[in-house]
């Protein structure tokens, strides 16, 4: 295997746990809410994917129950913000707090124990195939999950009527409402969706990335995934694309690291975070651009009047 | 199925608001009680050990004190940033830097020994956390860029920046390559309150001095009604004639200079020296402060010192009947939680309906 072919991996690596939290959030964010939790759902799936992976030695078991935890870990926050109207900004970062304080006492005991690492795919012929061959047909399964995943949410979203219903109610939940729409039903399914799709995400660094648990190895790609919302404009297609620039400042970063340069490794590893302001800045000066795509109803609480 | 259903309230309850944070509190210490049941210890020694033990000792309540001074700088300073809606989830990072900024005289100049030190040290301290807060305001006015994002992701470079200072340039040169600064000299430390009697520094007496101004800004003053007005209708705001662009500037500034401060003090009060890690997520505790606290500055005094005692409940907790410190946490986390839901009674009464009602409702919606 050629080091070209090996960066590519990585990059890919990188990159899918970003996009599988990031089109999650795009959904939830598509029907009105602001989910600030990410991060704290992630994580709880990392430890939940590890422990459940480690307890039956499936990995697969492992994604599962990370994907179930972080969807009922969702319903608190949707409990909140949709049932009690609290500020979304406020219990998003609590949800985050809650989930970092909660996957600390939980992960204790598996700190340090050698994780289940979830196989890649190999198909005889095809995964051989020089530079591509692996590339394309010899990853983990969890990467083409998450294609697939960004591709049914960009056919849900824009080709279908409950998207487009979904779209209605972050966009004037106003009318939706009057229309006859369950605004609160849509926008609770939307949060566990984004819930799941953490969970997911969170599992696959656990299970994949670092085949082990340490505290807080989620290492702020909630937020990540967050900002890569805003980056796209809230299209799935350029979320994906967000996602692997991002996987390759990150794996360009570590492979400097390894080279040396001179380059102090923290200056490098604050590359990433770097990187993800600096888009922001770039996307958020047009203004009229952000204006445009930015879903109308987003983060405002809705109260039904009867 | 019952339905649980939200009726605005004509006016907002001056009973729930004043209730809130205690309801929470109660709420978090039933759950608090059920997860130590579930952990096999006993609710009502693991919540003894937890929430009175570290009251019961003179050396205890001065660990408290150190513990709630960063905690109430960081939160009064962020009720500013909230009150007028600038998320400012940086506090973190801004407490870095104003450690940081604050140590360059002790670490750099280490021969200067002098009073004049310990001032200078504060204000550059003050001064570091105020710049590194202002450029997310920055950012946000010129670029509009979303603040919480860009604070959140600059706690993440000052972490990586003050590890690169204590293992590169800043390394203490007689230090056999441990990875901290050299510790600070007498000139340098912040005095004792107390010295007969335990550890706590002055550190606690900025926090008091600071929610006392802040109170006094924000309750009696002109610049008091800016803040609130801005965060709560900027149009109101501009008519007023008020700008909202300055109040950015004025409230990052205002958070990450009290976030400095509080690293500085800790750096010279607590510590003594820089080391790789200097707080355990105080900046991000300190939310959960403000909000208990009620946004208001002596509200987030006492939100303080129960925030601190849950820092020293968990290793108290840990070390008597052996659960996890981590479980501080959890409380932590459960807290926010349990304030944001309760406040939601201050604006909105809470109605259970049953299925029949509710299907007469959604009649006359339909023909309305």
């Amino acid at each position: 295997m050629g080091t070209l072919e090996a960066v590519l991996l990585t990059i890919a690596t990188a990159a899918t746990p970003l996009l599988i939290a990031a089109v999650g959030e795009l959904v939830v964010e598509r029907s009105g809410v602001l989910n600030l939790g990410v991060e704290g759902m992630m994580v709880m799936g990392a430890v939940t994917g590890f422990a459940i992976a480690l307890m039956t030695g499936s990995a697969w078991l492992g994604l599962i129950a990370a994907i179930i935890v972080g969807a009922l870990f969702s319903l608190l926050f949707g409990f909140l913000t949709l049932t009690l109207v609290t500020n979304q900004v406020a219990t998003g970062l609590a949800l985050t707090l809650l989930g970092l304080g909660f996957s600390g006492m939980l992960g204790e005991g598996f700190v340090g124990q050698p994780g289940v690492k979830l196989a890649s795919v190999y198909i005889p012929g095809l995964s051989d195939i020089p530079l591509v061959g692996k590339l394309i047909f010899g990853q983990d399964p969890v990467f083409y999950i998450s294609i697939a995943l960004t591709a049914a949410v960009v056919y849900f979203l824009f080709k279908t009527r409950a998207g487009l219903t979904l779209r209605s109610v972050g966009d004037n939940h106003g009318s939706a409402h009057a229309l006859g729409i369950s605004v609160i039903g849509i926008r609770y399914m939307a949060v566990m969706f984004g819930g799941g799709c953490a969970g997911l995400s969170g599992a696959y660094l656990s299970l994949v990335y670092t085949p082990q648990w340490t505290e807080n190895m989620t290492a702020g790609r909630g937020w990540i995934a967050l900002a890569l919302v805003v980056f796209a404009s809230w299209r799935p297609w350029r979320v994906l694309a967000g996602a692997y620039l991002f996987g390759a400042v990150t794996i360009g970063q570590l492979h400097a690291q390894a080279l040396g340069f001179g380059i102090p490794s923290q200056l490098l590893s604050s590359l990433p975070y770097v990187a993800t302001i600096i888009v922001l800045v770039l996307i958020s000066r047009n203004k009229r651009l952000t204006m445009m795509n930015t879903p109308a109803s987003l983060g405002r609480p809705f109260v039904p009047d009867r | 199925m019952m339905r649980i259903e939200l009726v605005k309230r004509p006016q907002h309850s001056v009973l729930f608001s004043a209730l809130s944070p205690f309801i929470a509190f109660g709420l978090t210490l039933v759950a608090g009680a059920i997860l130590f049941a579930i952990l096999g210890k006993n609710p009502a020694s693991a919540l003894y050990f937890y929430f009175i033990d570290p009251l019961t000792e003179v050396w205890s309540l001065h660990e408290l004190a150190i513990k709630a001074a960063p905690l109430i700088l960081i939160a009064v300073g962020l009720s500013v940033c909230f009150l007028s809606n600038n998320w400012n989830i940086g506090a973190e990072g801004q407490f870095v830097m104003g450690a940081v900024a604050g140590s360059i005289l002790p670490v750099l100049f280490p021969e200067f020994q002098s009073w004049i030190v310990l001032p200078l040290m504060m204000l550059m301290g003050i001064a570091g956390g105020a710049a590194y807060g202002a450029i997310p305001a920055w950012l946000k006015v010129r670029f509009s860029t979303n603040e919480i994002l860009s604070s959140l992701m600059l706690v993440y470079v000052a972490q990586l920046f003050l590890d690169w200072l204590v293992r590169g340039p800043w390394r203490n040169p007689e230090g056999y390559n441990f990875p901290e600064t050299r510790n600070f000299h007498d000139y340098a430390v912040l005095p004792e309150i107390l010295s007969s009697s335990g550890r706590a520094h002055w550190g606690f007496l900025f926090a008091l001095i600071a929610a006392v101004v802040l109170w006094f800004l924000l309750s009696r003053t002109l610049k008091g009604f800016e803040i609130k007005l801005l965060g709560q209708s900027p149009r109101a705001g501009r008519f007023a004639g008020f700008s909202s662009s300055k109040m950015v500037f004025f409230a990052f500034m205002t958070a990450g200079g009290l976030a400095g401060l509080a690293g500085i003090s800790e750096v010279a009060g607590a510590i003594g020296q820089l080391r790789p890690v200097i707080s355990p997520g105080y900046g991000f505790t300190a939310i959960i402060v403000a909000f208990l606290g009620r946004l208001n500055p002596l509200g987030i005094v006492a939100a303080g010192l129960v925030l601190a005692l849950s820092y020293l409940g968990g290793e108290a907790a840990q070390i008597s009947i052996g659960v996890s410190d981590k479980t501080a946490r959890v409380f932590q986390g459960m807290l926010l939680f349990f304030v944001l839901a309760s406040d939601a009674l201050i604006h909105y009464q809470i109605r259970i309906t049953r299925p029949q009602t509710e299907r007469t409702g959604e009649v006359s919606h339909g023909n309305a």
